[in-house]
């Protein structure tokens, strides 16, 4: 009678890994205070040493947009349906950016972490959580370039259109965040014990970058390949951020309700894969 | 007596080699049988984990059913060869590894210190790497607040607080990191061999302060040391791995005792074994080939009473040509690895052609050091010493141990309290008391 009540006291029983669906969101929760460190850790961190500092986080996407003005808009002349292209392709730079980045952070979390992960437990989706957080340090940054650029620009007259829809900016960001969470966790998930995910990740983003309207607006898109652009979950996000902040473009909910879907969708997937993953990533990593 | 862990029919099977394009296959034929509700085939093929032998399956069982329960309050320590399954099993307990089979069941709050300063950031500074060093092992914010000072005042490197630890030595290092873990509250603490990296002080702090976790707040400690002389002051309970397999556990007094005889079987020889001595240095130009301990009659044996005759027997042969030979045995202490006594031999003067086989016997007839494990320290060089040696084995394993025989009372000695080495007889010759009351004044 008294080893059955004892029985059941166990705090934590530790078991082969089963099943998919056993998550640890709530451990997630009780570790918030090590995704604080971490996400200030990143802060603190990132640039420590250098001289220029957080200059970096302006002069990347400025080089960029140049280049891309350069390139796409004198040369190749591609249009940019009416607006300055520095705002054009700065837009759509700092956008793309954002979620270029979370995706391939996240995707090399068991990779990067196995030292800390091999040594100490704690719920390993902390790790590309904080990162998404603290990457948001660099997308702010940016955006404080953009709509600097964005107030020049109406100040002489251009015909930029800033609207009700920037409130919808926070859902966006939570969007891009969601998707390269998501894509990212599961890449990481899968690094672990075949390697020839990272080499797909490096390029495979860069590929993906030319099926999102980052550099031509969706407008100037033949009929016949629109499709192919419109399932790619980018576009609605960096074609309504555009609408929203340069009142060009179109916005489309129907397209936005469908980036959401696949966000809800590839973020579920992510998680079941990378909680299955993170118990056994020690012995294959 | 409660018991705090539990474990199951613990077992934990890797796959040695490397990942490739094989490991897609049997991850196939795995997910198939999985999915038709067959067992798992590569189960089946695991081999005893011996690291030395060369095996005909790639997969081993790096822990094979395991079982055992650690009550309450309890130190408990684990020791066994590399490789034996120690981490292993540590890592289990601490879910850093999933086991293959077997389940453990734990009750309370678990933190493990397999490293010190896990997470450190070399650029942060000291001050935010404890906060971060004590987030990742479960502490919360506020509680790493409460303690800041004090984990400062024990780590002894105030003066850096503020400076980023990649300026600090690696002594500091250590230190603040191990302040940090020190201030843990676990119900279950569970430490990895922390103790290799700091100086003896340092050591003994580590030591100190787990005894006092354990004994002063009730807190179940699970120790895992290849010193063993650490677990003997530490832990109550041992027990030992070997092969993956749970060979004794118990008592540390009896299991240790059966530890010895565990590595006895380890046989010093010119050729194979010795090289698989971790402790073995020199240039191989002269190598032992046989080392024994002796007992008067001449019997092998490494447990000797006080005050008992100990001779040590050793063969060599010469692989180059030498210059003479002399022979060092030195009998060192456990913890603090400090020379004891030493012995210094010339066996020849005479030059030595390659390939000629020796013999010695020295006695040291009377050791008079109190009982206890004592590590043995070899060595063979030329007659005159040119800078480096020949052979060299630092730690033979086992030790001599030296138990208490006639000539000491057990009450003379208390193993729990390093209190010097040697037995020196000594006699009370005053013994006086004043018994007018002074007069005693507060400074």
């Amino acid at each position: 009678m008294k080893k059955s009540q004892s029985e059941s006291e166990w705090t934590l029983e530790i078991k082969p890994v089963s099943g998919w669906f056993n998550f640890h969101l709530k451990d997630v929760w009780k570790y918030r205070d090590l995704l604080f460190m971490f996400v200030k850790r990143d802060f603190v961190s990132v640039y420590k040493q250098t001289i220029l500092g957080p200059f970096w986080f302006f002069l990347q996407p400025i080089l960029t947009t140049i280049t891309f003005t350069i390139v796409f808009g004198n040369i190749a002349k591609i249009p940019t349906d009416g607006i300055p292209p520095i705002l054009f392709y700065m837009s759509g730079i700092v956008c793309w950016g954002y979620f270029s980045d979370c995706l391939t952070r996240t995707s090399s979390t068991f990779i990067t972490n196995a030292n800390i992960f091999g040594k100490v437990y704690f719920p390993r989706l902390v790790s590309p959580l904080s990162n998404i957080i603290s990457l948001l340090m660099k997308f702010g940054i940016q955006m404080i370039l953009l709509i600097g650029f964005l107030i020049y620009f109406k100040m002489n007259g251009s015909d930029v259109n800033p609207n009700i829809y920037i409130l919808l900016t926070p859902y966006l960001i939570l969007l891009m965040a969601g998707l390269g969470l998501g894509f990212g966790i599961i890449v990481s998930s899968l690094t672990t014990k075949y390697r020839d995910f990272t080499f797909l990740v490096s390029f495979g983003v860069q590929l993906l970058m030319y099926a999102t309207p980052v550099i031509y607006p969706l407008s100037a898109l033949p009929e016949k390949y629109k499709w192919i652009v419109l399932a790619n979950p980018m576009t609605s996000i960096v074609d309504t951020f555009r609408y929203a902040f340069l009142g060009a473009g179109t916005f489309n909910a129907g397209n936005l309700l469908y980036t959401s879907v696949f966000v809800v969708l590839i973020l579920s997937i992510g998680i079941i894969v990378f909680n299955r993953v993170e118990k056994t990533f020690m012995d294959t990593v | 007596m409660n018991s705090v862990i539990k474990v199951e029919n613990l077992s934990k099977m890797y796959r040695l080699g490397l990942v490739g394009r094989r490991t897609i296959a049997e991850d196939l034929t795995r997910f198939w049988a999985k999915f038709t509700g067959k067992e798992d085939p590569y189960l089946k093929v695991g081999e005893t984990n011996v690291r030395a032998v060369k095996g005909r399956s790639d997969f081993v069982w790096a822990l094979k059913n395991i079982n055992f329960d650690i009550n309450d309050g309890e130190r408990y320590g684990i020791i066994g060869k590399n490789g034996a399954g120690k981490s292993t099993l540590l890592k289990i307990l601490s879910r850093v590894a999933s086991p293959t089979t077997g389940n453990i069941k734990v009750k309370g709050r678990v933190a493990s210190l397999l490293e010190v300063g896990t997470g450190f950031h070399p650029e942060l500074t000291g001050r935010d790497n404890i906060f971060l060093n004590g987030s990742i092992l479960g502490m919360s914010q506020d509680e790493i607040k409460s303690k800041f000072d004090s984990i400062v005042d024990f780590s002894g490197v105030e003066r850096y607080i503020d400076t980023p630890v990649k300026r600090y030595s690696s002594g500091m290092y250590v230190r603040l990191a191990f302040a940090v873990a020190a201030h843990l509250e676990p119900e279950i603490l569970i430490v990895d061999e922390v103790l290799a990296v700091g100086d003896a002080e340092f050591q003994k702090k580590c030591l100190g302060k787990m005894h006092d976790v354990s004994e002063k707040e009730g807190r179940t400690v699970i120790f895992v040391s290849h010193n063993l002389h650490a677990i003997k002051i530490l832990c109550q309970k041992t027990l030992i791995l070997n092969n993956g397999e749970l060979f004794a556990n118990g008592n540390t007094e009896e299991v240790l005792s059966m530890y010895h005889e565990l590595n006895r079987d380890i046989k010093i020889g010119a050729d194979t074994e010795v090289d698989n001595i971790k402790s073995r240095r020199g240039n191989g130009f002269i190598r032992f080939t046989s080392i024994d301990a002796l007992d008067f009659s001449g019997k092998s044996r490494y447990t000797f009473e006080h005050g008992e005759p100990v001779r040590f027997k050793i063969s060599f042969r010469t692989y180059k040509e030498m210059n003479g030979v002399t022979l060092t045995i030195a009998v060192m202490s456990g913890l603090s690895r400090e020379c004891l006594t030493l012995a210094h031999h010339e066996i020849t003067r005479q030059k030595l052609d390659a390939g000629i086989t020796g013999e010695a016997v020295v006695e040291f007839s009377n050791l008079n050091i109190k009982p206890g494990e004592y590590p043995l320290h070899f060595e063979l060089t030329d007659i005159v010493y040119n800078g480096y040696s020949k052979d060299v084995i630092d730690d033979l394993t086992p030790p001599l141990v030296i138990k208490a025989g006639d000539k000491v009372k057990d009450s003379e000695f208390d193993p729990e309290k390093p209190s010097g080495f040697f037995l020196t007889p000594s006699k009370l010759i005053l013994n006086e008391l004043n018994e007018n009351v002074m007069e005693v004044k507060n400074i």
